[in-house]
C-alpha cells in the first residue's frame, strides 16, 4: 500500500481527535477513514469496514434527501467536494451498516494540497434530529 | 555517492568546545555523485565551510532546500558559489501557494537582513519549485515529498547506482499518531525512507523533551528509531541536534537508544565532518 500524502495523514490525525463524525475520502473516491463518532452514524467500526471504493460505498450506505426522495450520488456533499472541488452542504437521510435511518446535516470540502494536488475530500456530519450522535 | 555532514545542529548554531564533536553548524549535507555532481541539502551555516571545498572547475551546483526556516537558509548568502560568475547555481525549494521561491528567499537575501540583493549575485542563479515527485538532477534520481513539519517542508531521497540516501532533517511523523509507528500507509515520510541505505533523520529530543514540544515539528530519538525500523533503513544518522545538547548529552542519547533495543540497523550519532560512502 503506498503512503498517503501528508495532507491526508494530518487530516486523519485531526479527525481522530474530533467528537463530531468525520469522513475522509481519497482522490480516487475511496473512503479511506472515518472516526469513532462517525462509526456511531454509520453503524460499523472503521477497523471492521476498512477502506472502501466508491462503488462499494453506494451499495452499503444508502442516502435519500430529507423528505425520503431519491438522491443522486452526484448530489451528495462529499461527492460535490470530491468531483467539483468546491465546498457543499445539505441535509439528508442516511442508512448505515446497522440498518438505521438517520437525518444528518453534511458539510464537505475538498482537500487541496501543495503544488495544486487534489487529494480528496472531507465530510463532517451533524445529526439533525434529537438523540445525539452516540 | 559520498555523503558528508557539514552542519548537524538544529534551530540555532551552537559553536563552542562543548559541541565541537557533533558540531555547531546548522543543517547542511553534501552529496557527491559518482561523476562529481554536487548536491547540497539545505543551506544552514554548514554551507560556509563546504564552500571552501568547491573544485575550481566546477560548473554546476544544486542546492535542495527542505524548507525555509532560518537554520536551513542562513548560510545561503555565505555560499562562495553564489559569487562565482561561471558557476550555475540551482536552488530548489518547496512550492508555496502564495509566493514564488525567489520572493520568499529575497525576504532574507536583502537589506536590512543581508547587504547583497539576490539580483546582484554574480553566479548564474536559477530557482525552482521542487517537483513533488521523482525527477533527475545531473543523472542522480531525486524524489521529494511533503512531510510533517510546520509550513511546507519536503524530505529528499537521492539515489544513484542502486543506493539511496534519505534526508529528513525536520520531521515529526509521530504527531497525532495514536500509536507510533503506525501502518506505513499512514506514516509521514515512509515512502521516502523505505529501504534507505542511509537515513539522516531529525532526532532532536529525548522523550521527556518531546513531551513538552509536541507539534513543534521535531522527533524524539526513540520515535526516530521506530521510524527507521519501520522503514527498514540500513543505517540511521541522528540529525538536527538541539542547541542545548552538548556532546556528552548527544553521546548519552545515542547510547540509550542502542541499549533500549536490539536494533536491526546501524545507529550513528551525526557528527559534523562525518562522511559516508555509498
Amino acid at each position: 500500500m503506498p503512503q498517503q500524502p501528508i495532507e491526508l495523514i494530518l487530516t486523519r490525525q485531526w479527525a481522530s481527535y474530533l467528537v463530531v463524525p468525520v469522513w475522509v475520502m481519497g482522490e480516487n473516491g475511496h473512503l479511506v477513514y472515518y472516526n469513532e463518532p462517525a462509526e456511531a452514524v454509520l453503524g460499523r467500526r472503521f477497523d471492521e469496514a476498512g477502506e472502501m471504493p466508491a462503488e462499494e460505498l453506494a451499495t452499503i450506505f444508502q442516502t435519500t434527501s430529507e423528505d425520503g426522495s431519491r438522491l443522486d450520488a452526484e448530489s451528495l456533499p462529499i461527492n460535490i467536494a470530491l468531483l467539483e472541488r468546491r465546498p457543499a452542504h445539505r441535509r439528508l437521510r442516511i442508512r448505515g451498516l446497522d440498518g438505521e435511518w438517520r437525518v444528518v446535516d453534511a458539510s464537505a470540502f475538498p482537500i487541496e494540497g501543495q503544488g495544486g494536488r487534489h487529494l480528496g475530500a472531507v465530510a463532517i456530519f451533524w445529526e439533525a434530529e434529537p438523540g445525539g450522535l452516540g | 555517492m559520498d555523503v558528508t555532514l557539514w552542519g548537524t545542529r538544529g534551530s540555532l548554531a551552537a559553536p563552542g568546545p562543548e559541541t565541537a564533536r557533533y558540531g555547531g553548524n546548522t543543517s547542511c549535507v553534501e552529496v557527491r555523485g559518482a561523476d562529481g555532481q554536487l548536491l547540497i541539502l539545505d543551506a544552514g551555516t554548514g554551507i560556509r565551510p563546504l564552500s571552501a571545498t568547491l573544485y575550481p572547475d566546477l560548473r554546476r551546483v544544486d542546492i535542495l532546500l527542505t524548507h525555509l526556516h532560518m537554520d536551513h537558509v542562513q548560510g545561503l548568502g555565505f555560499f562562495a558559489g553564489l559569487y562565482k560568475p561561471d558557476l550555475e547555481v540551482h536552488v530548489w525549494g518547496p512550492p508555496s501557494t502564495t509566493l514564488h521561491l525567489r520572493d520568499r528567499l529575497a525576504r532574507y537575501l536583502s537589506p536590512p537582513l543581508f547587504p547583497v540583493q539576490m539580483r546582484d549575485l554574480p553566479s548564474r542563479l536559477t530557482l525552482h519549485d521542487v517537483p513533488l515527485s521523482d525527477f533527475e538532477i545531473e543523472g542522480m534520481a531525486v524524489k521529494a515529498s511533503l512531510v510533517c513539519h510546520p509550513g511546507p517542508t519536503v524530505g529528499y531521497r537521492i539515489s544513484e547506482n542502486g543506493k539511496a540516501v534519505v534526508y529528513l532533517p525536520d520531521h515529526e511523523p509521530a504527531l497525532g499518531a495514536r500509536r507510533f509507528p503506525e501502518d506505513a500507509e499512514w506514516t509521514s515520510g515512509f515512502e521516502l525512507a523505505e529501504d534507505a541505505d542511509i537515513l539522516i533523520h531529525d532526532a532532536q529530543y529525548t522523550p521527556e523533551e518531546y513531551a513538552e514540544h509536541v507539534g513543534w515539528g521535531h522527533s524524539s530519538l526513540p520515535d526516530t528509531v521506530g521510524f527507521a525500523q519501520k522503514a527498514a533503513a540500513k543505517k540511521m544518522v541522528t540529525f538536527h541536534h538541539d542547541p542545548q545538547h552538548d556532546d556528552a548529552i548527544l553521546d548519552r542519547m545515542v547510547e540509550d537508544a542502542r541499549r533500549a533495543a536490539k536494533l536491526p540497523f546501524t545507529l550513528v550519532g551525526g557528527t559534523e565532518g562525518a562522511t559516508f560512502a555509498l
